[in-house]
């Protein structure tokens, strides 16, 4: 798969029109891989000048500021804004609600000035721009659920771009009875994701996951890796993974068009 | 000996008024106690917020059934208030009525009908609150936190409202010339049969009884504000102005630790320097918040405006599941602790004098602290835009800061970051690996 870096492209004396941020799990989790190569199955379609920053890309310290490491957190964005600047960035696009929040809200304060997008922003954009076609015929009719990312939703107020290319895969999409502003967390934001929870009588995932299972779903449709992984995990706990897929929208749209 | 109610009235008026003015003073003083941010800039926006969610309750009706009868009460409070002006001037003249002079039959009665209509909505209103907080069983108002005092605090509130509305009603169902009139009285006409066979004298002494408590008893409540979770019904104007206008998801980048990367990054500094002669000698900044005094005066203002309905609670994801966290906690032990030590200052002529606690541990567990999804669900939720997360994240940093307390996982993941750049332990030059695969 043709993913070219920005050192390539400065080789070349070239600006790629976007810089693609993997994010850590984009990069290395197993099953958020799949979701960065079908988005970029959707550049290479809608013939995407894009670049990586690859092995110069480092944590945006989003997960370090959450746990409450302010210090690690600045250390990493400096880092990483030296590099964006240096390759002089203007336009990013993630796949992770969590980067896409950090760069566009915490990395201007500290010198890091990009127009920053989810990729669901950035595929509606391809679509408005006719760039993008999504076939609406291969999903058609399925029952889907969206989950919102809280660093989508919530803390960015980005809820109607994935809804928007979700109704345009042809499906039947019914909403949970929490979504939107009101929707509950998968449970892995604020660094969660990389401890156990706290004593309770629930994990915060296996509610979020009967919340999507009471729509009777086909797919759980998300936009972030990490809620990705809670409620894969949480399917798997119910034992529905005959029945229910968690698929990111960008792996939905790859399907659509056959990609 | 004629103006002597005229003078007790005034006496009662100024002692309430006075003392109530005393209270709000140590108010101020208690959130000055926290550290300044800025909070004057976009002042459009800024009273857009507060004349949309504030004035117009807009965040109230997202639950529609609560947030109605919330709207009732509150309408009937702020229009009400129009009749106690007119109890004031009386009260002060020794008129009687003096409004109806001014205003002519036809409006003064169109005036007081409202007032007892609204009177008797919020009464019924109230008594189907109490009946939420004590025998609904509505799970936000059975917390843990929520048990004794603040569980007592709530209904002495609903009991002061229903008695207040209740002395209304009667002293202008016992004014005898008001009742003949017959204008004004839609609701006062159906009590003022229970007083027909009472004297002339004893309606008389009901009416007076009854207008002198119930304006003793607005001043009462009025005091009783600074004691309990009521103080939203004023705070929550300034609170609503004052509240963060950023994406919900921007935490604050900390100033004082951008200073040390800098320079910690910065290749021409030399870390051996000693400060030039003379220069103030500096005090290291605490990084993050383990006292009430740590936090910022917004923060200690939301802490003051909460008035412990939970909504916040019964939308947090780690209290759904049966963890420690209730955001509404979080607010309760910040204002409880800010009330201590605003208690020591007044007690030690003016200083705090260290009494061996904290909000940290003597209060907000971390434990409590560690179950946050920073999911922000609470923060949306609050109908006055009050911040638990913010005080969440600012106590996390102090307890990663300053006491490298952090969960060990997180450590580990913090240490990765740190090695590899990423939380997981991954050879940063396999960074690029997933484009290679499948």
């Amino acid at each position: 798969m043709n993913v070219p870096t920005m050192a390539d492209m400065m080789a070349q004396g070239k600006q790629p029109e976007v810089l693609f941020w993997v994010g850590a799990a984009g990069s290395y989790d197993d099953r958020a891989k799949k979701i960065s190569r079908a988005f970029v199955k959707i550049l290479h379609q809608a013939k995407v000048d894009f670049a990586v920053l690859g092995i110069e890309e480092s944590s945006t310290g989003d997960a370090a500021k959450r746990a409450g490491n302010e210090f690690l957190f600045q250390m990493q964005a400096m880092m990483n804004i030296e590099v964006l600047n240096g390759y002089e960035v203007k336009k990013i696009v993630t796949c992770d609600p969590h980067s896409f929040n950090t760069l566009k809200n915490e990395y201007p304060g500290l010198g890091g000035k990009y127009e920053v997008l989810h990729h669901t922003q950035f595929i509606q954009d391809l679509i408005a721009e006719g760039r993008l076609k999504i076939d609406e015929t291969t999903l058609q009719g399925k029952r889907v659920t969206f989950h919102d990312p809280c660093y989508l939703g919530r803390a960015n107020d980005v809820y109607e771009s994935p809804r928007d290319l979700i109704r345009r895969l042809g499906v039947n999409l019914t909403e949970m009875k929490r979504s939107k502003s009101t929707a509950l967390c998968c449970g892995a934001g604020g660094a969660q994701m990389f401890k156990d929870a706290e004593a309770g009588d629930k994990e915060v995932n296996i509610l979020r996951t009967e919340d999507a299972l009471e729509t009777k779903p086909e797919i759980i449709a998300t936009g972030c890796p990490y809620c990705n992984t809670m409620m894969t995990d949480g399917i798997k706990f119910k034992e529905k993974e005959a029945e229910v897929v968690v698929k990111d929208i960008a792996e939905l749209i790859a399907e659509a068009n056959h990609l | 000996m004629q103006y002597l109610p005229n003078i007790l009235f005034a006496i009662a008026l100024i002692a309430g008024i006075g003392f109530f003015a005393m209270n709000v003073r140590k108010l101020t003083r208690n959130i000055n106690l926290g550290k300044d941010i800025d909070r004057k800039d976009n002042k459009a926006e800024r009273w857009k917020n507060m004349i949309k969610i504030a004035l117009g309750q807009s965040k109230m009706v997202r639950r529609p059934f609560s947030g109605f009868l919330h709207i009732i009460v509150y309408v009937g409070f702020v229009i009400i208030n129009i009749e106690v002006l007119e109890i004031i001037i009386d009260g002060l003249l020794g008129t009687h009525r003096i409004f109806q002079g001014f205003l002519g039959n036809a409006f003064y009665g169109f005036l007081i009908g409202t007032f007892e209509i609204l009177a008797a909505l919020v009464f019924a209103v109230v008594v189907l609150f109490w009946t939420r907080r004590n025998i609904a069983n509505i799970k936000r108002f059975l917390s843990k936190e929520m048990k004794g005092w603040p569980k007592m605090d709530g209904n002495l509130i609903l009991y002061f409202e229903m008695v207040l509305m209740t002395l209304f009603l009667v002293m202008n169902a016992t004014d005898v010339p008001f009742q003949e009139a017959g204008i004004g009285n839609p609701i006062s006409q159906f009590i003022a049969p229970l007083f027909d066979g009472f004297s002339a004298t004893t309606i008389h002494t009901i009416e007076r009884t009854a207008w002198w408590i119930h304006i003793l008893g607005i001043l009462v409540f009025l005091n009783y504000l600074y004691y309990s979770k009521h103080l939203h019904i004023l705070l929550a104007f300034p609170n609503t102005f004052f509240a963060n206008l950023n994406p919900k998801g921007q935490f604050n980048n900390l100033a004082s630790v951008t200073k040390e990367v800098k320079l910690m990054m910065d290749p021409s500094a030399d870390p051996y320097t000693t400060p030039a002669e003379g220069a103030e000698e500096e005090v290291p900044e605490k990084f993050g918040a383990s006292e009430v005094t740590d936090l910022n005066w917004v923060q200690l203002l939301n802490a003051y405006t909460c008035t412990e309905c939970g909504r916040c609670t019964s939308a947090c994801p780690a209290n759904l599941t049966g963890k420690k966290l209730s955001p509404r906690k979080i607010m309760m032990d910040t204002r409880d602790r800010l009330e201590e030590v605003g208690r020591n200052i007044d007690a030690n002529g003016g200083t705090f004098k260290d009494d061996g606690k904290q909000l940290l541990n003597d209060y907000i567990l971390p434990e409590e602290l560690w179950a946050c999804t920073s999911c922000n669900a609470c923060v949306e939720e609050c109908p006055v835009n009050i911040d638990p997360l913010s005080i969440i994240m600012d106590m996390r940093r102090y307890l990663v800061m300053e006491e490298s307390a952090a969960p060990q996982e997180l450590n580990a993941m913090m240490s990765n970051i740190e090695n590899n750049g990423a939380p997981w332990q991954y050879n940063q030059q396999d960074r690029l690996n997933w484009a290679k695969e499948e």
